[in-house]
């Protein structure tokens, strides 16, 4: 139930880190993730990272929808 | 050695006040008209009507990405001025400064602001400037009035905006609010953005050259393109059927409003003009404005149609409909 | 993932989305509740509603952390302001929300009411006023709770404390449950929330309602994605908890996150306004962090009498999905944003709020 942006961690210092997305960057806090890595998508909310976005099951899923919009142009559900 | 800030003494009247008119403000904005340095400014007969316009500028921060209070200013009277129909030719300043103005930054202002004059083909003629104790003024307050003689055939007296018309922007909205609330939202927001402030004289100026004499003509500036368009509704009596996927706005404002949570159709332009036109001139307005640098995105993003009250419909680029309203709160940015 | 965004928000999966939601067949007409004043927010901006099949209707619950916030913490974070000089740093949100008075209106009159993005900012105003007291009135859910937490366990300045606003959904949900004139057939469940928290707690509260549920996010392809996978359960009639926004969520959720909360706080019973008192709905600072609480500090206490709305307003009804905020007389006649009667209507996320503003429009 909040506000919570998907941005990409350009940068990493300690506790503190910087977010990138398109062409907007600012500060976030990396208290609440284990193990940031530079390039990690976090989920940003009142100025800190709180979780991790996993690009696997991201494709996964719009593989999945786009395959169900396939099939279900082929045949009736 | 001039002070490096402003003192109560700038604004005495006397000697100081002299030297930093001289030096700071004629020195910048030369042109034979202000060189007097009289009361007033004496004009030369306009020969037809006139169009007058005044803003209060009181922008906060001073200087941002793309322009500074100055700049501002000046566009800002040019662009009332151009979108009244009018051609800009002279403009008033007055500047209510603050004690403890650093001199450097005032100088960068005006500076600024002649650059801006002389880019809209415009003068400042006159003006005034007074100092505040310090606390009083937030660093820089500027008023410009301006004036300049109005087109023939504009407004137009035949007809005003009605049901078939369609409805032109000039360019990405919301850049310039983008820029300041990207400064107030209160984290460091480093974004590739700038202000669209600009003047749009060359923008009307084209809608004219290719005959397509608008039917409505504004800047989206307080408010942003969401009041502009409940203005339209209400001063033609129609709906206003807006298609959400044509408005054109930069990734980067757009990102900035999710990050934020304000809504981009909300947010100020200085340098876009909306214009309605009839819909057989609307491809040659929009290719006229394709043909300007300050108009290469502009598009087309809807028209006007009967209703029984004026609103603004906005079509999601997702199929659904919702009303557009007029802004209902101070820009605060949200955590949930 | 060059785009976070634009695959979610794409019109063709959207309308492919639809459509295989149109094919589902219900026997009944089926009501879903969402808890989170963002999902509202998206659903309305995004014209959901207007896609649906005409069987499925989708209410807001009591999501709005802002609207269920008691008028007796508002007003102690005004007395703190006015009365005792502090930096009062405020989100956004509550800026006009009233105790007796807003912190808007506070601010106007002379109060040092400062609106921060979060509650790390409030601590860096700490740092940056050491001569000066520092109080955060923090609200917000699980999502905002644990970066609270943080901010707590990162040993703020002795000149930094706050009070403590924070609600918790489940109990929330489970308090739903008595209300016998809800009916309800399924919770669209937040996003943001269980990517903190995770999703066991909604999967006892499955068991116990037998109401099916699916996770979801706010992009329009993930809202309906979300209720896609719930109108299934429900038409097929399963009890699960379904999760349709796995990118963000995992069932174990963010356990770093969870373990910050834990380590801060305790979970409080706790009033709601215009809902009661909810039990073990709150969080309340834990021994060890004492010290951070304002109340205590400055030694004020919560005034129970404050009135929660102002007359005819309904918005605790409102707030239960009992009352649709078109039906309320007040709505958009004497109840608009300017001039709102109720907290529903003053929160940018509140049900009202939302609907007045992204007035769909099915005629179009």
């Amino acid at each position: 139930m909040c506000l919570a942006i998907p941005m990409q961690l350009t940068d990493i210092d300690g506790a503190q880190g910087t977010v990138n997305t398109g062409g907007v960057s600012c500060d976030v806090r990396l208290d609440l993730v284990e193990t940031p890595r530079v390039g990690d998508y976090v989920l940003v909310h009142a100025g800190y990272a709180i979780a991790v976005l996993d690009e696997d099951e991201a494709a996964e899923t719009l593989a999945l929808l786009t395959e169900m919009g396939v099939l279900d142009n082929e045949a009736p559900a | 050695m001039p002070d490096d800030r402003i003192t109560l003494g700038h604004g005495s009247g006397g000697l100081l006040t002299h030297e930093l008119v001289r030096d700071v403000f004629r020195r910048a904005l030369a042109n034979p008209l202000l060189d007097p340095l009289d009361d007033g400014a004496l004009l030369p007969d306009p020969g037809g009507p006139l169009a007058l316009t005044t803003d209060g500028f009181v922008v906060s921060p001073l200087e941002f990405a793309g322009g500074n209070i100055g700049s501002l200013a000046i566009n800002g009277t040019v662009n009332d001025l151009a979108v009244s129909g009018a051609h800009p030719r002279y403009i008033a300043l007055a500047a209510i400064l603050e004690e403890g103005l650093e001199r450097a930054l005032l100088e960068r202002i005006v500076q600024s602001a002649a650059k801006a004059a002389r880019a809209a083909g415009v003068v400042v003629v006159t003006g005034d400037t007074k100092v505040v104790e310090r606390g009083k003024g937030d660093g820089v307050y500027l008023t410009t009035t301006g004036v300049g003689p109005l087109r023939a055939g504009f407004p137009r007296t035949d007809r005003g905006p009605e049901p078939g018309d369609v409805v032109l922007v000039s360019g990405p909205v919301g850049d310039h609010g983008a820029v300041i609330l990207a400064t107030r939202s209160g984290v460091s927001l480093e974004t590739t953005l700038e202000s669209d402030c600009a003047p749009v004289t060359d923008l009307v100026d084209a809608l004219f050259a290719v005959d397509a004499v608008p039917l409505f003509l504004r800047d989206p500036t307080r408010g942003g393109l969401a009041t502009l368009l409940c203005d339209l509704a209400e001063h033609g009596g129609c709906e206003v059927a807006v298609q959400e996927a044509q408005v054109p706005i930069r990734t980067a404002t757009s990102t900035l409003c999710d990050i934020v949570g304000v809504d981009p159709l909300h947010l100020a332009c200085e340098g876009r003009v909306v214009a309605v036109v009839s819909a057989d001139r609307a491809n040659a307005a929009l290719d006229a404005w394709h043909g300007l640098p300050s108009g290469a995105q502009a598009q087309s993003i809807g028209e006007l149609r009967e209703a029984p009250a004026p609103r603004v419909v906005l079509h999601t680029r997702y199929g659904g409909a919702r009303t557009l309203l007029r802004p209902t709160a101070e820009l605060l940015p949200r955590i949930c | 993932m060059s785009d976070p965004f634009g695959p979610f928000r794409d019109p063709e999966r959207l309308r492919g989305l639809t459509e295989r939601l149109h094919r589902l067949t219900s026997e009944r007409p089926l009501t879903f509740m969402h808890v989170c004043g963002t999902h509202e927010n998206a659903i309305g901006r995004f014209g959901i509603r207007s896609l649906l099949p005409p069987w499925l209707r989708v209410i807001a619950g009591p999501g709005c952390p802002v609207c269920v916030c008691p008028p007796a913490e508002i007003d102690a974070a005004v007395r703190l302001a006015t009365d005792h000089s502090v930096i009062l740093a405020t989100f956004g949100d509550m800026l006009r929300v009233p105790g007796r008075i807003s912190l808007a209106q506070a601010r106007a009159r002379g109060a040092d009411v400062r609106v921060v993005r979060g509650v790390h900012d409030a601590v860096r105003l700490a740092v940056d006023h050491p001569e000066r007291q520092v109080v955060m009135l923090a609200v917000g859910f699980e999502t905002t709770a644990c970066t609270t937490a943080a901010a707590v366990l990162a040993g703020p300045p002795g000149n930094f404390s706050m009070i403590l606003a924070h609600r918790l959904i489940p109990p929330a949900m489970h308090a739903l449950l008595g209300l016998p004139a809800l009916r309800l057939d399924g919770f669209l469940l937040p996003g943001h929330a269980t990517a903190v928290t995770g999703t066991v707690d909604y999967e006892t509260f499955a068991t116990v309602s037998g109401l099916p549920a699916s996770v979801a996010g706010f992009e329009p392809v993930d809202i309906l994605w979300g209720l896609e996978r719930l109108a299934t359960l429900a038409v097929h009639g399963e009890v699960e908890v379904a999760n349709a926004y796995a990118r963000a969520v995992r069932p174990a959720g963010n356990l770093r996150a969870q373990q910050a909360t834990d380590k801060a706080f305790e979970p409080m019973d706790a009033a709601w306004r215009g809902l009661g008192v909810i039990p073990a709905s709150g969080l309340a600072l834990r021994a060890p962090y004492h010290k951070l609480d304002a109340l205590a500090r400055f030694g004020l206490t919560l005034d129970p009498d404050l009135p929660e709305c102002l007359p005819g307003c309904q918005c605790g009804s409102v707030m239960v999905g009992l009352t649709e905020p078109e039906v309320c007389p007040l709505f958009d006649k004497s109840c608009t944003p300017t001039s709102p009667r109720g907290p529903c209507m003053v929160s940018q996320e509140g049900t009202c709020h939302s609907r007045y503003v992204y007035r769909e429009r099915r005629d179009a």
